[in-house]
């Protein structure tokens, strides 16, 4: 007996978030679901407990085929949910929190339900105020509320989405700690994370995801790295690029504290040479962006310093990072590089060095066209960009980027790139090098980080747990790092 | 100077207080009606021009019927419609609830005028006094809270039910739900856009009553914008009393009280006697400025009792729209 999810899938616009995912849960087992973000863990519990309809797929609890078309249907089936960011109504006291959405008429009686939450809260070690209002509640106690709702909802499957994102170690304890008892008791839990430690500590099984397909599943335990190749695919590599000396220290970054969600973390430091190239790998969210972000100087930073080329930044705005030649380029083009309904000529305008006050139409016209011609763009100078592809705009970003450049910071410089657009962007970046550009990049993609970097720099929630020698490291040992399982145990978050 | 003086301790006399709750109805109908749209997450921007042309509804009908009685559930029609069409425009065609409020502000307006002009001056129809056995001859309370008519009873009675429904149901419960965090209460199974669509109708019934309050009892007949502004005063008697059907009740108590006093103004200082009435409503503006000041809320920080009377929440997903794949 138990829970099988068959064939679900459900796509967003063109994204296909599910394709074609079957999975069984045993009824009474703690089962694991892996995978990187953006895999498509959350739509898949979302559909499992009718928030999300499905586009196709049944689901099939202890025999009977049921119909989940509305989060309704799954709390009758005993589905309960624990979502990603807990969702508690924050104004509203907890025992509020608690009652709101349970059957029953209009009769609303606080006592009884205190006392039914109180019995249950007794049981499974958890503690909390009935009358405060739920936004006093740490984000730790928030998920414990909504479990104990779940479990007086009659939850006979209890979904935990990433529960262990922004709560403390000692939450984390007492969390484990109940979901195997409750699991001793019958109850069917499925785990999400993207953290292997985590799984491996807690679960029987374990299937992992990717891509919106299911990739790999095992008993556990199995050995980390079998997990790792399954979640990442193997990857094999090889180095060929001209190596380029490396000159005088270029970006020196001393000490800086990032805070990712609600964990404020240790401080990171980093120093980088001219001509060299940095990788930051790690799960999305981890502090590379945050990372990026300060080193470009459009974060503000707590502590620490930034020095480019000597010249201390720390506290300085954008402007002074730009003046510097510190220049950064984000993920996302359209949002953040790029202004949509301007034209090519137009973003030339914008970047330009002419401060004069009336535009040189004629000028900026002659400096696109030269530009698009050089840089390969398929469209024309009046084009708008947002009827480029994404491979042109990269290119534009980069046919914009001053000729003198100190520091380039870059967020997944070749995501959603073809193969062609990405060599060649690379190209163009390693051209740089040679100029004495230091270049600092973000990126999801371990071939890529293995290629081109030369030292990689590997964050886990929010701080730097390992830097590696890109020559002298390979795929797995970086997945680790990025799952948060260091070959150095005293590095670990796991072994606390 | 002492004109002030005079004109405020004139305003403490049992047939004052007595009047300004008398006159108090409109509003009060209206403001709950918002309050509970705004609560479920709708804007109901169009009051002004939804209550007025409910006015004309209402008087239009109690005057060809003659029965003054039918005027309510016409009106309660008229502002039902109109708020709908804006549930309908946020839900349905994912449309900006604050702008498309405002075209039916003015499309109500002007519609009003239009249809209005032959029913300028006509033959007023008003709701018959009744004075509640008992209750009207207690002191002071009595004709002040018992000596009025049906409406005026059920404007309170309106407050008081919704106040208990609100915070003391399960219903209510949910209601606030879907205003605060739409997906929270999706994912316990409450059809948010259902109620969006149910509480968006029932808000503007009431606001619609609000209309025919005004032109069938408080001020009698129709003329041309009868309840001009009106509509304004409830958006910011409903901020004012932080989203709470109590305290938004003080507050048009309150309002009540600011143009009674500005009436009592008159006599002292005949020569302002065209601005003193509009004063009620910058007053109202700056009272609400007062319980929003972030400084006097810091210093009541030290008074919990006060402060949690004074707090103000806006429901977190108000104005926007729920939507799930
Ligand atoms: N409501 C939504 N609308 C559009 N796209 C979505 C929505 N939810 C998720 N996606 C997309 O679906 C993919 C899978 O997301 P998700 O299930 O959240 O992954 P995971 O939980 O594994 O990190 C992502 O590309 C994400 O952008
Ligand atoms: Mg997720």
């Amino acid at each position: 007996m138990g829970l099988e999810l068959r064939n679900i899938h459900k796509h967003f616009g063109p994204v296909r978030a599910n394709d074609g995912i079957s999975i069984t849960v045993e009824t009474g087992t703690l089962h694991g679901l892996l995978g990187e973000n953006g895999a498509g863990k959350s739509t898949l519990m979302k559909v499992l407990s009718g928030f999300h309809s499905a586009d196709s797929g049944e689901i099939v609890l202890d025999g009977k085929k049921i119909k989940l078309a509305s989060p309704d249907d799954a709390i009758e089936a005993g589905i309960g949910m624990l979502h990603q960011d807990p969702l508690v109504f924050l104004p509203f006291s907890v025992i509020d929190n608690f009652v709101l959405g349970s059957p029953g008429g209009w009769r609303l009686d606080r006592r009884q339900a205190t006392a039914e939450m109180q019995e249950l809260c007794d049981r499974y070690g958890f503690s909390f105020d009935p009358h405060t209002p739920s936004r006093l509640l740490t984000v730790g106690e928030r998920q414990q509320l909504e479990i104990v709702r779940l479990l007086w909802l009659g939850a006979r499957v209890l979904i935990l989405d990433e529960p262990t994102t922004g709560i403390s170690a000692d939450q984390r304890a007492k969390l484990f700690a109940a979901l195997k008892s409750l699991s001793k008791e019958g109850m069917s839990v499925i785990f999400v994370s993207h953290k292997l430690e985590e799984v491996a500590d807690l679960c029987e099984r374990v299937t992992v995801m990717k891509r919106g397909k299911v990739v790999g599943e095992a008993d556990m335990p199995v050995p980390p790295e079998r997990l790792v190749e399954m979640m990442f695919g193997q990857a094999v590599q090889i180095r060929d690029r001209k190596e380029v000396a490396h000159g005088k220290s270029r970006l020196t970054v001393d000490s800086v504290r990032m805070a990712t969600g609600l964990l404020s973390e240790e401080s990171t430091s980093l120093e980088v040479n001219a001509g060299e190239v940095i990788g930051l790998a790690g799960m999305e969210g981890s502090g590379q962006d945050t990372f990026l972000r300060i080193c470009s100087g459009m974060r503000s930073l707590k502590q620490g310093s930034v020095t480019v080329a000597g010249k201390d930044l720390t506290g300085k705005h954008y402007r002074d990072f730009l003046a510097a030649d510190v220049k950064y380029l984000p993920a996302g083009r359209l949002e953040e590089g790029l202004i949509e309904g301007l034209t090519i000529t137009e973003h030339f305008v914008l970047s330009g060095e002419d401060r004069s006050f009336f535009i040189d139409w004629a000028q900026a016209r002659n400096r696109a066209v030269e530009q698009v011609d050089h840089f390969a763009i398929k469209g024309t100078e009046a084009s708008t960009v947002e009827s480029l592809s994404g491979g042109n705009q990269q290119r534009l970003l980069l046919a914009m980027l001053p000729h003198e450049l100190s520091v380039l910071l870059m967020e997944h410089p070749t995501r959603g790139l073809d193969i062609e657009s990405a060599d060649w962007v690379w190209e163009q970046l390693l051209a740089r090098r040679e100029d004495g550009t230091s270049i600092v990049f973000a990126s999801a993609d371990l071939d890529e980080l293995l290629r081109y970097s030369d030292r990689i720099l590997v964050f886990f929630s929010g701080r730097v747990i390992g830097e590696l020698d890109a020559s002298s490291t390979n795929v797995d040992e970086i997945g680790l790092l990025i799952g948060g399982r260091s070959a150095n145990p005293e590095l670990s978050e796991g072994s606390q | 100077m002492s004109g002030f003086f005079t004109a405020f301790v004139d305003m403490f006399d049992t047939a004052t207080i007595a009047s300004i709750v008398a006159g108090s109805s409109a509003l009060m109908f209206a403001t709950m009606g918002e309050t509970i749209n705004e609560k479920a997450g709708v804007i109901n921007l169009s009051v002004d021009g939804s209550m007025m042309l409910a006015a004309l509804a209402g008087f239009v009908i109690a005057f060809q019927t003659d029965i003054v009685w039918l005027g309510f559930p016409a009106a309660a029609a008229v502002g039902m419609s109109v708020a709908l069409l804006i549930a309908f425009a946020s839900i349905k065609l994912s449309l900006n609830q604050v702008a498309v409020g405002f075209v039916l502000f003015a499309l109500c307006t002007q519609l009003s005028r239009f249809l209005g002009t032959n029913f300028v001056g006509r033959r007023p129809v008003g709701v018959p006094t009744w004075e509640i056995p008992g209750l009207s001859s207690i002191p002071f309370f009595g004709p002040v809270f018992f000596d009025h008519n049906l409406v005026v009873y059920l404007s309170y009675l309106t407050v008081i039910a919704t106040f208990l429904f609100m915070y003391r149901t399960r219903k209510g419960l949910e209601l606030q739900g879907i205003g605060e965090r739409p997906e929270a209460a999706h994912s316990r199974g409450i059809p948010v856009n259902k109620l969006r669509y149910f509480y968006t109708a029932l808000g503007g019934a009431l606001i619609g009553i609000g209309g025919a309050a005004f032109s069938l009892d408080v001020k009698l007949g129709w003329s041309d914008r009868l309840t001009r502004n009106l509509g304004w005063i409830v958006l910011a008697i409903v901020i004012f009393g932080g989203w709470h059907p109590l305290r938004a009740a003080f507050g048009v108590l309150l309002f009540g009280a600011l143009q009674a006093y500005a009436i009592n103004l008159v006599p002292e200082f005949p020569s302002l006697s065209q601005v003193l009435p509009s004063i009620p409503f910058p007053a109202m503006i700056l009272a609400l400025v007062i319980v929003n000041w972030k400084r006097l809320l810091k210093w009541l920080d030290r008074y919990p009792f006060l402060r949690a009377i004074l707090r103000s929440d806006p429901p977190t997903a108000i104005g926007t729209r729920f939507k799930v794949n």
